[in-house]
Parts: structure tokens; sequence; C-alpha cells
């Protein structure tokens, strides 16, 4: 099956119609521009979206890495880089710094991204208003009117059921003072990141055939009440690998007596840490030469 | 003084069907207006012009506003259309489930007008929803529960909460105590005008209860084939009525 | 005062064979400040048809009613209400108010209507009460639960709260024990003290020599006639 798919998978008036969708999102920062979307050799939910914006961006000079909740090592994650690998023949990566696109699910990479790269997000519901508001044609009118009250109606509900702002994930932003956006199911640690970001984040949701963008040095502000300030998530605890103290952790289970330890959510962040000779209590614990990634 | 709402010459037809004809009304401050007549007399088509919900075919609709000034609401852009619509109008449904969210908390739903226009402080939205729902006679402990919890009359009267948070100057009702029972209906009558005179507020509603007319009306219009055929002092009308149609109607109602 | 000029009336009956009724033709008298007077005649004959015109209830077919100068006939319906928030009573046969209303709101509504204070208004309604022999236990409640006689009593209240400069009353004694019906007839008393023209319908011959400076005897027409 060698040479036998067009450049990416897609054909060139796909990207084409894809490529002029994501010049209108750009243009228009926050605001869902519908595209027709393809049917991809996956099933929707599994990044449809964000693997037909990449199919678009991508040229024979990209270095691509793809990560799913943050590891790159994840069976969405390959096979994603595998179609990739296939289909363009574009080298892959699982170092953040050294990728020009990378495709992510639900997470932001801790390190920095710079001006040369691109983030595409995979969306499963781009619209923030429809737990709220069913009909399109309505959630339509709110964003072009900038009706946005019933934002604060679900942030609301929140501090009234559960004494505080509870929504930890897909946590509602407006971008450049103007659109309200669903960032997709990124953890709300993460939603500072996306503001004054200096690379290009591209959305893309498949099955609602819906792209949306945030360009590089937009204002991406989270939203609030007063008497109940936005706060990034994260677990009270350090990287039990590589001691970070700043960065997204996951809980994970060890064994079958219920013990559990804090890891990077990033892997390719943890493992670099590691590899500047940056020890979590776990590591120091155990003997010397043990490997972290048999946990 | 001028009437704080006035509409000339409204029309409205659905291809051959007419809806209503060349209807004129006008509503000062603190006044309540009764439209009356049977299904189909095009009392809800002229609501719906008046409340801007559907754009007649002719006529003007004048509202002064509190903060604005006159405007002619039919003129006015979608996004000024739906401002005034959750600022200075209200509209109670018949039906509280068209007015309400029924997924939301009943503070949720009394808030969410103020945070449509700009209210971002939890504390304050809260505050105001439970002093709402305490004028509404309802139960302040149950502002964390759904609607879909409360009984019709309840429903209702968080409807009306809903509506009256940002204090409109003006409401449009369609058949507010339609669905209640007779008992619930009185409360919801008497909740009604004490917040009419409390409030000063204009109010024109359309029913064909004529009770409810004889209670909270001043002035009534009644409709028949999308004209108006008779209008006047609502007890006047009532008591007095001058045009056959108005006569029947008045005559129908069981004495008990 | 009232001024009551041609006032004219006919009730047209479209569903019953477009029968005419004519009920009134060219009524004409005035009532000073001050001055009650009694409208008498026999049943039937338009007495409580002309008490409804002087209150904008029924409507006037042509002539003139001025109240305090102000003319109803033709008025506009705010104009109307207008007259009676500020410069017309009624005192009707029967108590027409919203259930689950306490009576004493009930009779305080008329003053706060006319712009006085609720502090001044319930004042008022107190002392009416207690006046008319209300017990104190019932005026929180709503008068629909109470007795027709009681009933009656709240509606007199209710009429004789606000000062009006000018009052009509429909029966105001029917129905009352001796007691009562002694405390209303001196509310008319202080009422015409107070300057309030008054006219009123009372088919208690003592009650109207009491409180009466004329009478006016509205005669029937007797000319129900049949139009095509």
């Amino acid at each position: 099956m060698s040479n036998d798919y067009n450049f990416a998978y897609l054909d060139e008036q796909t990207k084409r119609m894809i490529r002029r969708g994501l010049l209108k999102s750009i243009a228009i920062p926050g605001y869902q521009v519908p595209f027709a979307s393809r049917e991809m050799p996956m099933p929707y939910g599994w990044g449809t979206g964000g693997v037909q914006v990449t199919s678009a961006c991508l040229v024979p000079e990209d270095k691509i890495k793809v990560i799913d909740q943050g590891a790159d090592d994840t069976t969405n994650a390959v096979s994603i880089r595998q179609f990739f690998e296939k289909t363009a023949k574009v080298e892959t990566t699982t170092h953040t710094e050294k990728a020009s696109l990378i495709q992510t699910r639900h997470r932001i990479p801790e390190h920095d991204l710079d001006e040369n790269q691109i983030l595409v997000y995979q969306v499963p519901i781009p619209e923030p208003l429809r737990f709220l508001e069913p009909r399109e044609s309505e959630t339509r009118k709110m964003h072009a009117l900038t009706e946005y009250g019933l934002m604060h109606v679900k942030l609301y509900e929140d501090i009234a059921h559960h004494g505080h702002i509870a929504t930890s994930y897909a946590y509602p932003v407006k971008v450049e003072g103007r659109y309200v956006m669903d960032p997709s199911p990124i953890p709300k640690f993460d939603n500072p990141k996306m503001s004054m970001c200096p690379a290009l984040q591209l959305f893309g949701a498949g099955r609602e055939q819906r792209l949306y963008a945030i360009p590089p040095y937009c204002e991406v502000i989270s939203l609030d009440f007063e008497d109940h300030p936005f706060t990034r998530l994260k677990a009270n605890a350090e990287c039990e690998l590589c001691s970070a103290n700043n960065s997204y952790l996951d809980e994970v289970i060890i064994d079958d007596e219920g013990n559990r330890m804090f890891v990077c959510s990033d892997t390719h962040y943890c493992e670099a840490r590691q590899a500047d000779g940056h020890r979590g209590k776990r590591n120091r614990l155990d003997q010397e030469g043990y490997d972290a990634t048999h946990i | 003084m001028q009437p704080i709402f006035e509409a000339t010459g409204i029309s409205k037809s659905y291809g051959h069907i007419l809806g209503c004809s060349n209807i004129n009304l006008s509503l000062y401050s603190g006044e309540v207006m009764g439209i009356v007549g049977e299904s189909g007399s095009g009392k809800s088509t002229l609501l719906n012009c008046l409340s801007a919900q559907i754009m007649p075919d002719q006529g003007e609709v004048i509202f002064r506003s509190p903060s604005r000034g006159e405007v002619d609401i039919l003129k006015l852009s979608e996004a000024e259309q739906r401002y005034l619509a959750r600022t200075e109008w209200a509209y109670v449904h018949q039906n509280p489930r068209d007015g309400l969210r029924m997924s939301v908390s009943a503070g949720g739903n009394v808030g969410e007008r103020l945070m449509n226009i700009g209210n971002r402080h939890y504390g304050n939205i809260r505050t105001k929803a439970e002093d709402w729902m305490s004028r509404v006679e309802l139960d302040t402990s149950r502002i964390d529960h759904r609607p879909s919890t409360f009984s019709g009359g309840m429903q209702q009267r968080l409807q009306i909460a809903r509506n009256l948070v940002t204090e409109p100057r003006l409401i449009f009702m369609d058949e507010p105590t339609g669905g209640l029972d007779v008992s619930v209906q009185a409360r919801l009558l008497d909740l009604l005008r004490s917040l009419v005179q409390e409030l000063s507020l204009s109010v024109i509603i359309v029913t064909h209860d004529l009770a409810v007319i004889r209670m909270l009306a001043d002035r009534m219009v009644v409709m028949k084939n999308g004209n108006v055929v008779e209008a006047g002092l609502a007890d006047q009308v009532l008591d007095d009525p001058q045009h056959p149609y108005t006569q029947l109607l008045v005559s129908s109602i069981l004495q008990v | 005062m009232f001024e009551i000029s041609n006032l004219s009336k006919s009730f047209t009956l479209h569903h019953q064979g477009s029968t005419r009724i004519d009920v009134l033709s060219e009524v004409n008298f005035r009532v000073e400040k001050g001055e009650c007077i009694a409208l008498t005649g026999p049943s039937g004959a338009g007495k409580s048809t002309l008490m409804r015109m002087l209150y904008g209830n029924y409507l006037a077919e042509y002539g003139s009613i001025k109240i305090n100068g102000e003319e109803l006939v033709g008025a506009e319906p705010r104009h109307i209400l207008s007259i009676r928030r500020h410069l017309l009573g009624y005192v009707s046969q029967f108590l027409r108010v919203l259930p689950r209303v306490p009576a004493i709101r009930v009779v305080a509504e008329p003053m706060i209507a006319s712009g006085a204070s609720p502090k001044a208004a319930e004042d008022r309604a107190i002392e009416l009460l207690t006046r008319l022999r209300i017990p104190q236990t019932l005026w929180s409640l709503s008068p629909l639960t109470f007795s027709g006689g009681e009933q009656q009593r709240v509606n007199i209240a209710r009429g004789f709260s606000h000062s009006y400069p000018a009052m009509l009353l429909d029966e105001p004694t029917a129905s009352l024990d001796p007691d009562n019906r002694q405390t209303v007839l001196e509310l008319i008393h202080e009422a015409k003290a107070k300057e309030t023209a008054i006219i009123g319908i009372f088919h208690d011959q003592a009650a109207r020599d009491d409180v009466c400076n004329r009478e006016i005897k509205i005669t029937a027409l007797h000319t129900a006639k049949q139009v095509s």
C-alpha cells in the first residue's frame, strides 16, 4: 500500500476545502466554521476531525508528534502517528520542541510551544452552549449576538450544586473578547497555556463538522465569577518519577492493594526531566538503574 | 403623559389567511390590558407581533424605553430586540416549560437574565434569585431544585420570577393561568395583581378567561376574525357589552 | 359634586331578536357638595342602571356626567379609572374581590391607589373595620369566607376608606343590624360634613329620611320595542 495514497491520505480538493475553512477560522478567532467532514479510516470519536486538520496542514518537511492524554505511547497516539508515517511519509517524533505539528487529544504539552509550531486539537463537541441549549439555530444566534449569559448559568449550576466551579475539563473560554469557545476536553489546568500562545492552535470536530482556531498571541480568558475566580486545578503532589511540581499529574493505580502514584501526564516532559537527572520519590526509593517506564 | 407602548396599523396575514388586521392600541405605564377572543381570533398573532416575535406585514410598534427613549420595535436589529426582550420586557408563556429551562435549578433560571446582562457576581445573583423566589411565594430552600420537581403553579410563579428579576417595564402574558387548577389560578392572579401594583408594571395579557380580565385588567380589547370589535374599560365592556359578539361572549359565561 | 344632563340609555340585545330596551331618557339633575340625594322609583325603573352609568360601568348613550367638573361620558378608560381613584367612591351591593386577599388589604386598597402611604391606609382600615364591628380575628382573612352581613360591612369600609368628593351608595344599609346600620349612617353624615356629594339608593325609608336632602324619582320608560 506504499504509494497508493495521496499525500496525507486526503485528496487535494478536500484539503483545499479544509484549508479554506481553517483560514476563515483563523480570521475569526474562536468562531466555529462548518466544513464538509470526510469519512476517515477510523471511527468518529477517535480523532477524525484532528486527523483531517493535520492532513490539510502537513507538508513533507513536517515532523509530527501525536499525544493522547499527554502520552505519546497510547493506542490512539501510536495509530495516528503510524497513519501519517504511512500516508505522508513524514518524520515523527515524541519531542515536543522538535515537532512542527502536534496533534493532541485532551492535553497541551508542558513544554512551551513556539511560533513555528501548530497544535491540532481533536474535538468531540465543539459547541460550548450545547449542554443548556439543544437548538443549533439558537446557539448560532447566541454566538452571533454575543449572548453568553447561558454559559455562566452552567458555571452557576456548578457552584450551586458543588460549592465551587466543578467543571474541570472542557472549561469554557472567551477568545479575544468575542467568541466563547469549548477548548476541547483538556484539563482546565491547561487553559492558561492557550492565551498568548506563540503557536497556531487549530481545532477539528469530525463528527460535528466544525473547525475553529486560536491564532498566535490571542487572549484566551477562562470564564468565571468575580467571587468564584477561575483556578487551575492540579493534584496536590509532585511527579513521583521526575519530581516536577508544576506539571499536570495523572493518578495511576499500581497494584491490587489500591496503592497509587502520581506521574506527569506529559510523558515526554517527564522523560526529559529524568534524563536531566531529576528524580521523584519512587525513583529514589528504588535501586539504581530502575526503569521508570516499566511501572 | 405619553403611552409607554403604542401600536398602530398592525396587520399580519398568513398567505390568504388573515391573522390580524389594522390593529391600533396603546398602553400607559401601570396599565393592564386584556386581549380576549376565541381560538383563531388572531389574539396570539397580535401578541406575537406586538412583542416582535413575528414581523407584521404592516404597522409600527413604538416603545418608550426608560433607558433608550422612543424606539420602533419592529425597526430594531434582532440583537436590540432580543436585548430589550430580556431587560425591559418580559414574556410569560402559558406553559411554563416554554419559558423555563427545565434542566437548570430554580436559582439558575431566575439568575439567567442577570447573567445575560453581565452580572458576574455569584453571591449577588443568588441573593437576588432568593429575593425573587420569596416575592413570588416560592420556598427559597428549593433554590437548587430543578423546576421539573415543582408543581404547575410553582413553575408558573418561577417563570414570573425569572421574568421580573431584571425589573422589566412591559410584560406580555399568554394565557398565564391556562393550565392551572382553579385554586392555583386565584393565587397566581392575586400575586400578579399585587406585583402589577407594587412595581407599576404595564401588562398585555391574552386570555379567553373573562374572570382573569375581570380581576386583572383595566382595559380590554375583544377580537374576532382578526379585528378588534370592541375596546374599552374592562368592567364596562364586561357589564355593558355593545357588540353582538361581545354580548355572546359575556353571556356564555357559566354562573356559579 | 355631580352634574348630570340629558343622560340617556338603552340596551340592544343582539342575541334576543335585537330587542332594544330604552331605560333612561334625558335625565337632568345636580348634586351639590355636602348634599346627599336618594334615587327612588319602582324596581326596574333604572335606578341601578343610572348608578352604574354614573360610575362609568355602563356606557351612556348620550348626555353628560360631570364629577367635580370632569366629564365621564366618552372619557378615555384611563381617565375614568383616574376619576374613580381620586374623585368617585362606590359602595356596591355586593363585594367583589380576589380570593385570598385579606380583609384589611381590601379596605386599605382604595386609599393606597389614591396615593396614601401604606401605613396611613392601614390605620384608616383598622379604624373602619373596628367601627363596623368586624372582629379583629377576621382582618387577616379573605372576606370571601365571611357571612353576607360581614362582607357588606367590609364593602362599606372599603368604600369609605378614602375621602372622595363624590360617592355612590347602592343600598348601603341593607342586611345590617341596627348598630351597624347606625354606624353607616354616621359615616354618611361624616362624609357629607367633609363636603362629599352623595347619590344613593335606599330602600330603608328611615335611613333615607335621616341622611338625604332630596329625592329624585326615576320612572320606568316602559318602551322596550322591537328593532329589526
